[in-house]
């Protein structure tokens, strides 16, 4: 279904004909029906589709933050449907780091406190988790107002925060649900900027959840449209106008 | 996560909502405190019972008796003892040997006699008694008026009420009202009396001038003259004790230091069967009193001392049952006062479980960036166990205080009644440890439901609730 590209071609994720079905009272509801892609390392995905059309939910599961009803959903070559519960927090700790449109602070938190939070999960030792916390602020541009409480900051100050913290435990995936959904065209554009700068910098593959097609026609590698749960299309991104050339996708 | 991070997070989490976590908290120091309280309030009780048992005398003695005394007290037991007249003597030998034994704080020999006694030219025959000096430490004479003996060896007594009341042609008529001590003692202490009294002379037969045939027996060797004797006597006390009591060496009407009675060598009741059996130049004695260090030593010490071939005899039954009164006692305060714990625990579950409603977003955030079902459940934990410390350690101050001002209204109201105040309450290090670790389980026990249900909680749920 997808042109794999020979530069690219160890694969990061690759999902078999997943589905995740709700029962809502006497409904059942395929969020996600029987999807099958798959995601070379080092790519930078846009998963895009109307409200409900399942790309959060493909998302969770590519997190690890939902089981799948059916089919596989291989990580690294891990597939997570077969994980304990404990192993499957040990993904999302050291594997994938996760942003979101609403931040997900914890809003008792100061910024590094929320940064090195995954650190704490991860027994790092407190010594070190001050300067690891450091470096990556000063990795998403945010130095000063670290002893400050979410509330106090822009919403691009916490958006930063939000990658911060995911980039802490040096993960291979960044996941990104909506992550400038609740910011200025401008603030988005410079947290946009910072995630395809991890993407090239640091080679991770990156898989961003959208309704804004313009956007990911202009960061994406690849976009991948869903609705009702199903794939609809999948291709390279043509437009990737400030995409750098890789492989021949431009 | 790791101990002190876990510590840290509990702590922060538990100061977000200052109120609810402190009113939980509150909540169980009222239990602790309770549960303290009542406590404490047994282990004073039982403390001072046992106390005044201990210092009353009569459970940590044993009467230690010779076998060939037949007078004795608990005959049956000795059927299968030594024949008396193979046992041996209790003399001052065995009385030191006696007070040798481990566990034995002192035995002193139980000498009596009865002699007259001169008070301003009038004479009264009466039994007198050796006290051991350690008696100025014991409650017998609790409700002395004057004083104990200044020393060992002082030329001293101390009279019984009635006999005071005699001296002073005071003698309680029946269905009249008693004088009291207190009016007894005034006009006597400090006077002087005289004793007379007869004292034995061991005289060995090598200078038997007095030309007496030689005895058969070579036991029968020694002889004895006797010495009339006036001794004066400063009257120090007069106390209300019960010439009838338990107690032997104050069994008497007019009581002096016992090594000045044992200097006197004063002829006893019983020297006049010694002298048919005619022993040594040692004194003997028909009773010995063992102190013994505390009563759950009596057995071993009546044990090893009947293995000297003596007889023996204590009240050791008595405090058996007293102890069991006390564990029941003991139970039952500490069910009352965990009730208030157990109405604690239950603050505990709610504010947890508030808790977790309150939190789902935090907990599924935590989740999403990495905290596993245990992270998630120890956190929890450490904040029910932080509310069990902190209210714990809270509750034993509150239950100590509480404690304190019982015992301070009750010493207050004993007072006011003329008694001696008490100590009936008593907070021993075991109960603060053990009030706070109870405490901690018990709040631990509480936080496992909220925390096995913060534990499996859905992040995706939780992420998706706003």
């Amino acid at each position: 279904m997808t042109t794999v590209s020979p530069l690219t071609s160890k694969v990061a994720i690759r999902t078999e004909n997943v589905c995740r079905h709700y029962a809502m009272g006497e409904s059942l509801i395929r969020a996600v029906d029987g999807i099958s892609i798959s995601i070379p390392s080092a790519e930078f995905v846009a998963l895009l589709g109307t409200s409900g059309s399942g790309k959060s939910s493909l998302l969770n599961l590519i997190a690890g933050l939902d089981r799948p009803t059916s089919g596989a959903v291989l990580v690294e070559g891990n597939n997570l449907a077969a994980l304990s519960r404990e192993a499957l927090a040990r993904h999302r700790l050291r594997t994938v780091g996760m942003v979101f449109q609403s931040f997900n602070l914890i809003p008792s938190m100061t910024v590094i406190e929320n940064v090195e939070l995954p650190l704490r999960f991860a027994e790092v030792d407190r010594s070190q988790r001050d300067s690891l916390a450091r470096e990556a602020l000063e990795r998403v541009g945010l130095s000063r107002r670290l002893d400050h409480r979410p509330s106090e900051l822009s919403g691009g100050e916490q958006q930063r925060t939000a990658l911060a913290r995911a980039l802490i435990n040096r993960p291979k995936l960044l996941l990104a649900d909506e992550p400038t959904g609740n910011l200025d065209s401008h603030t988005g554009t410079e947290i946009m900027n910072l995630i395809r700068e991890f993407n090239e910098s640091l080679g991770m593959t990156v898989v961003m959840v959208t309704h804004e097609r313009a956007l990911a026609e202009q960061y994406a590698q690849r976009l991948i449209f869903l609705a009702d749960g199903k794939l609809v299309d999948d291709q390279p991104n043509v437009v990737a106008a400030g995409a750098p050339s890789q492989g021949g996708r431009a | 996560m790791k101990a002190y991070d876990l510590a840290e997070l509990a702590v922060r989490n538990l100061r977000e909502s200052v109120l609810r976590n402190s009113l939980t908290t509150v909540g169980i120091s009222v239990g602790v405190a309770s549960l303290v309280a009542m406590l404490s309030l047994g282990i004073g009780l039982q403390q001072m019972a046992t106390r005044r048992l201990v210092r009353s005398g009569l459970f940590d003695t044993v009467v230690v008796t010779s076998r060939r005394d037949l007078r004795n007290f608990n005959r049956n037991d000795d059927a299968g003892g030594l024949d008396p007249a193979q046992s041996p003597v209790l003399d001052e030998p065995s009385r030191q040997k006696i007070e040798q034994l481990p566990n034995v704080v002192e035995a002193y020999p139980d000498l009596r006699f009865i002699t007259s006694f001169t008070f301003e030219d009038k004479p009264h025959l009466t039994m007198a008694a050796g006290v051991p000096f350690s008696y100025k430490t014991n409650d017998a004479f609790e409700g002395i008026q004057g004083s104990f003996f200044s020393s060992d060896m002082a030329s001293e007594v101390i009279l019984q009420k009635t006999f005071a009341a005699e001296l002073l042609g005071k003698t309680q008529k029946p269905g009249t009202e008693e004088t009291p001590v207190a009016e007894l003692a005034k006009p006597l202490v400090g006077k002087e009396m005289t004793m007379r009294y007869q004292e034995k002379i061991d005289v060995p037969p090598a200078s038997d001038v007095n030309g007496s045939a030689p005895s058969e027996s070579a036991e029968a060797a020694t002889t004895y003259s006797i010495q009339s004797h006036e001794l004066k006597l400063r009257i120090v006390g007069v106390t209300d004790l019960d010439p009838d009591s338990m107690r032997g060496p104050v069994r008497a009407r007019i009581l002096l230091p016992l090594k000045l009675l044992q200097s006197l060598h004063v002829m006893q009741p019983t020297g006049m069967r010694d002298t048919t059996q005619a022993t040594s130049k040692t004194p003997t004695y028909s009773t010995v009193s063992v102190r013994v260090k505390n009563p759950g030593k009596i057995q071993l010490v009546e044990d090893s001392i009947k293995k000297m071939g003596f007889n023996t005899f204590s009240i050791l039954d008595a405090t058996r049952s007293v102890r069991r009164f006390f564990t029941v006692l003991d139970l039952f305060l500490g069910i009352f006062g965990s009730l208030a714990l157990a109405v604690a625990s239950i603050g505990i579950v709610n504010t947890l479980v508030m808790a977790i409603l309150e939190r789902r977003r935090e907990i599924g955030i935590m989740k999403a960036i990495g905290a596993s079902d245990i992270d998630v459940k120890k956190l929890f934990f450490a904040e029910a166990g932080v509310m069990g410390a902190l209210g714990g350690a809270l509750g034993v101050a509150l239950g100590w205080t509480i404690g304190r001002v019982i015992n301070l209204g009750t010493n207050v109201y004993l007072r006011s009644q003329d008694l001696a105040p008490e100590q009936i309450w008593f907070v021993p290090w075991w109960l603060v440890g053990s009030a706070i670790a109870f405490a901690i389980v018990v709040s631990l026990l509480s936080g496992l439901y909220p925390a096995a249900r913060a534990a499996r909680l859905d992040p995706v749920q939780a992420l998706r609730y706003e």
